[in-house]
C-alpha cells in the first residue's frame, strides 16, 4: 500500500513555501526564475498526488500542459533576461527601477 | 505504527524524494553561484520525477527528466553561461528592511494555510478506492495519458501548440541584436 496522498501534498506545499521564499528574497532574475520552477514542481506533485487518489488521468493531462506552459515562460523569461542584460549589463531586478512611480 | 500499515518500500521511496526534493530547493535559494543554484534545481527535478514514478505518473517521470533536466536547465545555463553571470551574487543584502522576515513569515502561514486545508478535508486520508486504481501502469500509462489529452483536452493541446509557436517567436525577438541599418536613400 502506498503512503498517502496527505505525505506528498505537505512535500509539495513546503517545497511551493520555499520557491516562494527565494522568489521574493533573490533578486538574479535568473535565479527568481529557477524558483519560480519549483513552486510549477510542487503544483505538478500536488496534480499527480490527487490524480492517483482520485483516479482520474485528468491530473496527469494538467501536468503535461504545466509543462508545456513552463517550457514557453522559461523560454520568452530567458530572453527577456538577454535582452536586459544587454542594454543594462545586469540581472539584478534592484537595478531595473525606472519604472518606479 | 506507521511501518505496519504501509508498505516499507513506499517509506523508503517517500523519503528519499523528499531528501533529493528539499535539499535541491533549498540548494537553489541559498547558493550564491548561479550555476550551483541551476545544479540543485537538476536534483529538485529528479526527486520530483521519484515521486511521479511512485504515483503511477510514468510518463510524466520521463518528460520531467527529459524536458526539465534535459531542456529547460540546459536553457538555464546556457544563459548563466551565455551572459557571464555566474558569478557570486550578495545573498546577504538586504534592500527592504526585514526583508527576509517578512517572506518567512508569509511562506510559513502560506504552508500552514496549506497544510490546514489539507487536514481538515477527507480526500486526503489515504483510504484508496475499493474498486481499484483506474490508473495503468508503464505502457498503458501513456496510452491513457494520450487518450486523454487528443480527446478531452484537444482543445488545450492545440492551444499549446499556438502557445509554443508564440514563445519561440518572441524569445527570438527579444534575443535578437537590433542591427544598425544604413539607409542609402
Amino acid at each position: 500500500m502506498n503512503v498517502p496522498a496527505a505525505w506528498y501534498l505537505v512535500l509539495a506545499a513546503v517545497l511551493f513555501g520555499i520557491g516562494a521564499y527565494g522568489l521574493v528574497t533573490r533578486r538574479s532574475a535568473l535565479v527568481m526564475l529557477m524558483c519560480l520552477e519549483l513552486m510549477l514542481n510542487a503544483v505538478n506533485l500536488t496534480f499527480v498526488t490527487f490524480s492517483r487518489t482520485l483516479s482520474d488521468i485528468g491530473g496527469q493531462a494538467s501536468v503535461f500542459f504545466v509543462m508545456v506552459v513552463a517550457a514557453a515562460e522559461v523560454t520568452v523569461g530567458l530572453g527577456i533576461v538577454v535582452a536586459i542584460f544587454r542594454r543594462r549589463s545586469t540581472t539584478s531586478v534592484d537595478e531595473l527601477s525606472e519604472m518606479r512611480g | 505504527m506507521i511501518a505496519s500499515s504501509y508498505a516499507l518500500p513506499s517509506i523508503c521511496v517517500f523519503v528519499a524524494a523528499a531528501i533529493l526534493i528539499l535539499t535541491g530547493a533549498i540548494g537553489v535559494i541559498t547558493l550564491k553561484n548561479p550555476v550551483h543554484a541551476a545544479l540543485s534545481l537538476i536534483m529538485t527535478l529528479f526527486g520530483v520525477a521519484v515521486a511521479f514514478i511512485a504515483q503511477q505518473a510514468d510518463f510524466l517521470a520521463a518528460v520531467q527528466i527529459i524536458v526539465y533536466a534535459g531542456a529547460i536547465v540546459v536553457l538555464f545555463l546556457f544563459v548563466i553561461m551565455f551572459l557571464g553571470v555566474d558569478r557570486r551574487e550578495g545573498v546577504e543584502v538586504q534592500p527592504l528592511v526585514g526583508q527576509k522576515g517578512l517572506a518567512l513569515l508569509g511562506v510559513v502561514l502560506t504552508i500552514g494555510g496549506l497544510v490546514a486545508v489539507m487536514a481538515r478535508s477527507n480526500w486526503v486520508s489515504g483510504i484508496p478506492s475499493l474498486s481499484g486504481s483506474h490508473l495503468a501502469n508503464g505502457a498503458h500509462n501513456v496510452k491513457q495519458l494520450g487518450t486523454s489529452v487528443f480527446t478531452t483536452y484537444l482543445f488545450a493541446f492545440e492551444a499549446t501548440a499556438a502557445l509554443l509557436i508564440i514563445a519561440v517567436v518572441g524569445a527570438v525577438l527579444l534575443a535578437r541584436r537590433e542591427r544598425v541599418v544604413e539607409e542609402s536613400a
